[in-house]
């Protein structure tokens, strides 16, 4: 398969950048989008010209680490994966192709393709955790966990950080992800004590941070690779609200 | 010569850990303050350390390469992690536990550390649930398990297919705690270049700030690494892209000693290769040979129309059907160890019953399904098949999975002793970074047990040990010569990396040196391939530094030069493993040479020779390192031949 790659170039956080073009020829179905990046890389290599920078490390959908906004979607045209889970097969040959870093506030660009998203550790260093230090702590079944709670929770933590909820959101919103952690602590009893705070903390810590509102969209959900649903995010609010009240 | 004292405290091997607690040396906590330690890794085995010993008053500085802590290559692990619970009523005990480690690593790991892994696997799964890791439950609220190859009992947690995922998030959490308070200093996108010493104590880190190029110079009391294994020596692997092995290669080149290098992991259920622009190998976990049975055609025939496409998985009858592990290990079955199932896969192929490209065989859920109906199977597999239909555009609920064996995970690594120092005082190694539990061969969800246990149970016990006799030592200005040294030593290496300006890429030195590694020095070893690899890849290596391109500057963000950093320590650490594998005249676990085997093809271990861990010394470049022998003696165990028959 033969491609027109329309790719933003960026050389460093203050530098303007623009949309480079480039061709790409004899690429095979079985091909994952990222290897056909890696191939395009060998080119410009080739021509010592400087290869596209993108993120990626484990490239099988798990570390959070690719974060390509492709033809306007983020993770590009498929559900329920990342950008190192899209196959070529999911294009059509002579396709050109659009791509994008995630475009945020709270995400700056590094390089080319390339974001900063220390902005997700900060919120999680508010109130993502249990404060349990190491040892002297009960036997794990000594509270039983309803499986659904448990299963809930387990649907809420699988979230990977990567960042595609803001990214397609057009306020550039967190609340997918910040929902998600809030709710897995939400479900379980060992979260229940620090409910109030861990809402409150990390709510606030990505408003300061420039993360827009959520205005209820959804764009985040249809986007996300780990198929984190909006539920959590009206678990999120009454979390906040109890807080609030309380 | 170095002499390798393991420091295996006194008394009976399951009262080892319990003296030694109780008699070590501890750091008061207002002298805790006065001490630095640098972490380096933010996997199971950093993260948890960094976050313990925040915990306990240290100030902690972590590094990691990724945008951040969480995304470490633990988090890619898929199906579980063990522990001597009990829960299952199933007769599993401490004791079992670490029999079973050292059994499935062909008697080849230490029994004094075995055990310690064991007794302090329990505390592992009561610090995570009370850390909110949504582990799988049963109906009645309690935890689950499910049984993983090399056990007869049930004793693996998980949480769905994504068990690294949720210990990773679990550490990272502990480890974001102390960040927030300011025990813990994060740095992210850094990497570590060489390690300081000062006086023959390790003492600082020079770093390389990945988004800037800056080179830096940092001061710690200790430092601890936690960096991983270097399975991507063979270029695929199922390593997440960034593993790389230089950290333990630039502390090698300082006087620490490399330890079993050539005890290479290779996981029996991976997806196979499909093309040469391939980057990387996917796991389908182990926990599917549970429920999946493993075949190929019993006629050639039949093999062959399958791989010309004429004939389908399907359309073979059953008694056409070649169950070889159910045949060859009916005690066992489907769920022998690693190294067993992989090289019974290559040996069906490589006699010419291989599906696909010829180099696959079957996982088949069809009687799964059937038994158990496809609503369960989708409950335990869900994702993982999921995965496998992404990639490979196939449904394995209609059609059996097609898996062959890759290279997964190193037992081999950094030498430590008991306490988890390497002989480099003040300098530790944690997780899969050491040598030490696995021996030749590591069971399944053995590798998070170790990390998290070293991390959080371990190692804040022993450094304390080693500190306690420096809380009179001053924090160090990096103006010290040591420090210039070693930034120079890094300084001039990217120099000479940027200057050659050669022809050809990076990758495709790496390409070339994982091909000669996977057929040389693979899942089978011979004295001439090892011989072989050697020399080819000194040529390699001398090509590569007068011919590497590496594009850009170095003083920006530059992945080509981060490669090439780390590509040019895997072409010596290649010829390491080579020569290990080619001394090491036996075949145990995961290391298999040809010339050892009995008459069924197995293993043939040569104890009286080879019951030792073999410490590599480096001696400078381009002379023999020497080869330190740390014996292991069996107390507790006996030493029989395994058998999974
Ligand atoms: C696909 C897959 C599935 C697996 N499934 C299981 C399983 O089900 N059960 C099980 O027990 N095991 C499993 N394993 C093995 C297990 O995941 C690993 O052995 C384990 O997670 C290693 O943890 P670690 O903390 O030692 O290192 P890693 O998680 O590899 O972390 C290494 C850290 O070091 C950092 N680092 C490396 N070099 C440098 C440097 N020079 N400078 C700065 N930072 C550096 C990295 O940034 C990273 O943070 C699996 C492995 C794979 C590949
Ligand atoms: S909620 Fe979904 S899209 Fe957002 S960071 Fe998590 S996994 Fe990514
Ligand atoms: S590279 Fe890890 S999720 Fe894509």
């Amino acid at each position: 398969m033969d491609f027109t790659l329309k790719i933003w170039r960026q050389d460093g956080p203050e530098a303007k950048g623009k949309f480079v073009t480039y061709q790409i020829k004899n690429i095979s179905h079985d091909c994952s989008f990222l290897e056909m990046l890696d191939q395009l890389n060998e080119q410009l290599v080739d021509k010592i010209e400087k290869p596209v920078c993108f993120d990626h490390d484990c490239r099988e959908g798990i570390c959070g680490m690719c974060s390509l906004y492709i033809n306007g979607r983020p993770h590009g045209n498929d559900s329920g994966i990342t950008t190192c889970q899209l196959h070529m097969r999911k294009f059509k040959d002579g396709d050109t192709i659009v791509i994008e870093p995630w475009r945020a506030k709270a995400f700056p660009i590094i390089k080319d393709l390339v974001v900063s998203r220390t902005a997700f550790d900060k919120i999680i260093q508010e109130g993502g955790y249990v404060s349990i230090n190491t040892g002297g702590v009960p036997d794990g079944n000594a509270i039983a966990i309803s499986k659904v709670d448990s299963d809930l929770a387990m649907d809420a933590a699988q979230c990977i950080g990567c960042g595609a909820c803001v990214a397609a959101c057009k306020n550039a919103s967190a609340m997918l992800f910040v929902s998600a952690k809030v709710s897995q602590f939400a479900l379980l009893p060992q979260g229940k004590p620090e409910a109030k705070e861990r809402v409150e903390k990390m709510v606030a810590k990505m408003d300061e941070l420039g993360f827009g509102n959520c205005t209820n969209t959804g764009a985040c959900e249809a986007e996300c690779p780990k198929e984190i649903k909006l539920t959590n995010i009206a678990r999120l609010n009454r979390e906040f609200y109890a807080a609030k009240l309380s | 010569m170095t002499v390798l004292n393991s420091k295996i405290p006194q008394g009976p091997v399951s009262e080892k850990w319990t003296y030694y607690k109780a008699h070590q040396n501890l750091v008061n906590p207002a002298n805790k303050r006065k001490l630095d330690i640098i972490v380096v890794g933010t996997g199971l085995a950093g993260a948890s350390a960094a976050a313990s010993l925040g915990e306990l008053g240290f100030n902690v500085k972590i590094f990691c390469y990724q945008d951040s802590p969480r995304r470490a290559h633990s988090i890619a692990a898929q199906g579980g992690i063990n522990a001597a619970k009990n829960y299952q009523n199933d007769g599993d005990s401490v004791y079992r536990l670490f029999y079973d480690t050292i059994k499935g690593g062909d008697y080849r790991a230490r029994e004094a550390n075995v055990h310690r892994l064991a007794e302090v696997s329990n505390n592992i799964i009561d610090q995570c649930v009370a850390q909110g890791v949504p582990f799988a439950r049963d109906y009645g609220g309690l935890l689950d398990n499910r049984s993983f190859g090399g056990a007869q009992v049930s004793r693996t947690f998980y949480a769905r297919g994504q068990t690294g995922q949720q210990l990773l998030l679990g550490a990272y959490s502990a480890l974001s705690r102390q960040i927030k308070k300011g025990t813990v200093k994060m740095y992210n996108r850094t990497e570590m270049l060489d390690v300081v010493i000062v006086d023959g104590k390790a003492r600082g880190i020079i770093t390389r700030d990945l988004t800037t190029g800056k080179i830096e110079r940092h001061f710690g009391h200790a430092v601890v690494l936690g960096t991983g294994g270097y399975g991507n020596v063979f270029f695929l692997s199922t390593n997440a892209m960034g593993s790389n092995g230089s950290a333990a290669w630039q502390v090698y080149k300082r006087g620490a000693c490399m330890a079993n290098p050539c005890f290479t992991q290779i996981h029996p259920t991976c997806i196979p290769v499909h093309g040469d622009y391939q980057s990387k190998l996917t796991l389908m976990s182990e926990s599917l040979r549970n429920d999946g049975r493993i075949w190929v055609p019993k006629k050639k025939e039949d093999a062959e129309a399958i791989r010309a496409g004429k004939l389908k998985p399907t359309q073979i009858k059953e008694e056409d059907r070649d169950y070889y592990l159910e045949r060859r290990y009916p005690a066992f079955g489907n769920l022998v160890p690693r190294d067993v199932a992989s090289r019974a896969a290559k040996e069906r192929c490589d006699a010419g019953f291989g599906v696909g490209s010829g180099l696959a065989v079957y996982l088949d859920f069809s009687s799964a399904i059937e038994r158990l109906g496809k609503n369960v199977i989708e409950q335990r597999y869900g994702n993982l098949f999921q995965m496998y239909e992404k990639i490979v555009d196939e449904n394995p609920y209609e059609t059996p999975m097609m898996i062959y064996p890759a290279v997964h995970y190193t037992m081999g690594g950094i030498w430590v002793d008991y306490e988890l120092q390497t002989t480099i005082p003040g300098l530790f190694a944690t997780g899969e970074a050491n040598f030490s539990d696995h021996g030749a061969n590591r069971l399944g969800a053995s590798a998070l047990m170790q990390g998290l246990a070293d991390g959080y149970f371990v190692l804040p016990y022993t450094i304390q040990n080693y500190l306690s006799a420096d809380i009179r030592t001053p924090r160090m200005s990096t103006d010290l010569a040591p420090f210039a040294e070693a930034e120079k030593n890094v300084q001039d290496k990217i120099n000479r990396l940027m200057s050659i300006q050669g022809k050809n890429s990076v990758d495709s030195f790496h390409k070339r040196l994982g091909h000669i590694m996977w057929e040389k020095v693979g899942m089978a070893r011979t004295k001439e391939s090892c011989t072989a690899a050697i020399s080819e890849i000194k040529a390699l290596r001398q090509e590569f530094w007068k011919d590497v391109r590496v594009t850009g500057s170095a003083t920006e963000f530059n992945p080509e030069l981060e490669k090439a950093l780390r590509v040019a320590d895997f072409l010596e650490l290649g010829e390491l493993m080579a020569k290990d594998a080619l001394n090491r005249e036996e075949s145990c676990g995961g290391h298999f040479r040809e010339e050892y085997q009995t008459a069924e093809g197995e293993a043939d271990r040569q104890d009286d020779k080879f019951m030792y861990v073999a410490a590599w010394e480096y001696q400078g470049d381009g002379k023999e390192p020497i080869l330190n022998k740390e014996p292991l003696v069996y107390e507790n165990i006996k030493v029989a031949q395994r058998n999974y028959k």
